[in-house]
């Protein structure tokens, strides 16, 4: 042992050789990582066959303020509401059980026609079975100035608050 | 008894001849020698200890268990390679075949099943045996390896399950795989619907449920790669396991003192 030390201490930290073992197999270490990188990446198709997640729903100036649209419903399952404060785009699937509740203009809330869940005009639940508020989608207004919704951006509503208050970032500013 | 020199007359000039010589080399003698060397010569025993207690392989200590899974693990290899002959794993054609095969194949629905029944049986038996090995006390040094393997073991059988129940491509697979993949989404880091997904930039077409997936949702992508996980590299690396797993059983010793 102690002629390794002394050897050591004359041929500096690294020999000739550790310093060519450390350097193939670094190499090699750094070869496997990137080819896993890459065998990951190419999970991951660039394209996929199925439907996008964002829609476009038409410019801002065609809903008027204080009115839910019921346009993107049947299609998409959103509603898309303008207030004075701004825009949001609601995700019309009950936090109870999944129906589609429906717009009722007269009684100015959602109401669930599977088990009775109501809710106001921003989503906040206030009676029946539904555990929490609406959920809402990401909306923003695109380069040709129409509204888009991202419905892979859902803003998760918690109960017992104000779903204006959880998320800020849900509504599109006027 | 004139047939029965016939026959002991035959049987020599065969055990006699080149070509049994050439394969067996050299006659079997029922000798304690002999007998360690059947085992440890033979490529398909040798994992094998040569020789074992009479009480480490009682029925009510092993409950069989271990091998019992290997035998379904045998079982659904051999029926599953059956089905894979008359199954294509394209959307267009899954759920055809699947039907094709259970109706017009001759013995198709006797395999189906017995694959079918063979795995549900060897998820029974994994858990058993893992059971058994906690009863015995079987995890404890020098066995704590082993049991690391089993683990491992447990996991990919339960992943075989998994990837299984997908291929026969009707709404229960299909659903049942979406509700199963729900644990992909909400890991964190890794899922889209998980803690820290938006630090680190996670969405529904790129997470670990779209790693498994290959797309936002189950598609024709999903099929042939649970199929190619399934039939490929599920059952290699669980192979290559099983072979680390029986090999450890006999270096990690039987109970009782030593032979």
């Amino acid at each position: 042992m102690a002629e390794d030390e002394k050897k050591k201490e004359e041929k500096g930290i690294w020999s000739r050789r550790d310093f060519f073992t450390r350097l193939g197999w670094g190499g090699f270490g750094i070869f496997a990582g990137f080819s896993l990188l890459g065998f990951i990446r190419s999970a991951f198709p660039r394209v996929l066959f199925q439907p996008p997640s964002t829609f476009k729903a038409g410019l801002p100036s065609d809903y008027a303020p204080g009115e839910v649209s019921e346009k993107y419903k049947q299609e998409q399952r959103v509603w898309i509401v303008r207030e004075e404060q701004g825009m949001y785009a609601i995700f019309a699937k009950c936090t109870h059980l999944g129906c589609t509740p429906r717009w009722l203009p007269a009684e100015n809330k959602f109401k669930c026609p599977c088990h009775g869940s109501g809710f106001f005009k921003d989503g906040l639940n206030f009676e029946g079975p539904a555990p929490r508020p609406l959920d809402r989608f990401k909306i923003t207004v695109g380069e040709d100035g129409q509204l888009v919704v991202d419905k892979s951006k859902v803003f998760r509503m918690n109960p017992g608050v104000n779903p204006d208050e959880q998320y800020p970032d849900s509504i599109l500013k006027a | 008894m004139a047939f029965k020199e016939k026959w002991e007359e035959l049987k020599s000039d065969i055990v006699k001849s080149q070509v049994w010589k050439a394969i067996f080399r050299h006659g079997y003698e029922d000798t304690p020698r002999n007998r360690v060397l059947m085992v440890t010569a033979n490529v398909w025993l040798h994992l094998h200890p040569a020789k074992v207690r009479k009480h480490a392989v009682r029925m009510r200590f092993t409950w069989c268990m271990g091998g019992l899974t290997f035998l379904m693990y045998l079982v659904t290899v051999i029926t599953g390679i059956y089905l894979m002959f008359y199954y294509r794993p394209v959307a267009e054609y899954a759920y055809a075949d699947m039907k094709y095969l259970e109706f017009d194949m001759p013995f198709g629905m006797l395999m189906r099943n017995m694959h079918r029944w063979a795995a549900h049986a060897m998820v029974v038996f994994v858990w058993l045996h893992m059971f058994r090995v906690f009863l015995t006390g079987s995890y404890k040094p020098p066995r704590e390896f082993n049991w690391l393997i089993g683990v491992l073991l447990l996991v990919l059988t339960l992943l075989l399950s998994f990837t299984g129940y997908l291929l026969p491509w009707d709404q229960l697979s299909i659903w049942a795989v979406t509700v199963g993949s729900n644990m992909a989404r909400a890991t964190p880091l890794l899922g889209h619907e998980g803690p820290f997904a938006d630090f680190v930039g996670a969405n529904p077409i790129y997470d670990a449920r779209a790693f498994l997936f290959g797309g936002g949702e189950i598609g024709p992508h999903t099929l042939l790669r649970f199929y190619i996980l399934h039939c490929i590299f599920i059952p290699l690396v669980a192979s290559l396991l099983m072979a680390v797993h029986f090999w450890r059983i006999r270096r990690d010793g039987f109970s009782g003192p030593p032979l």
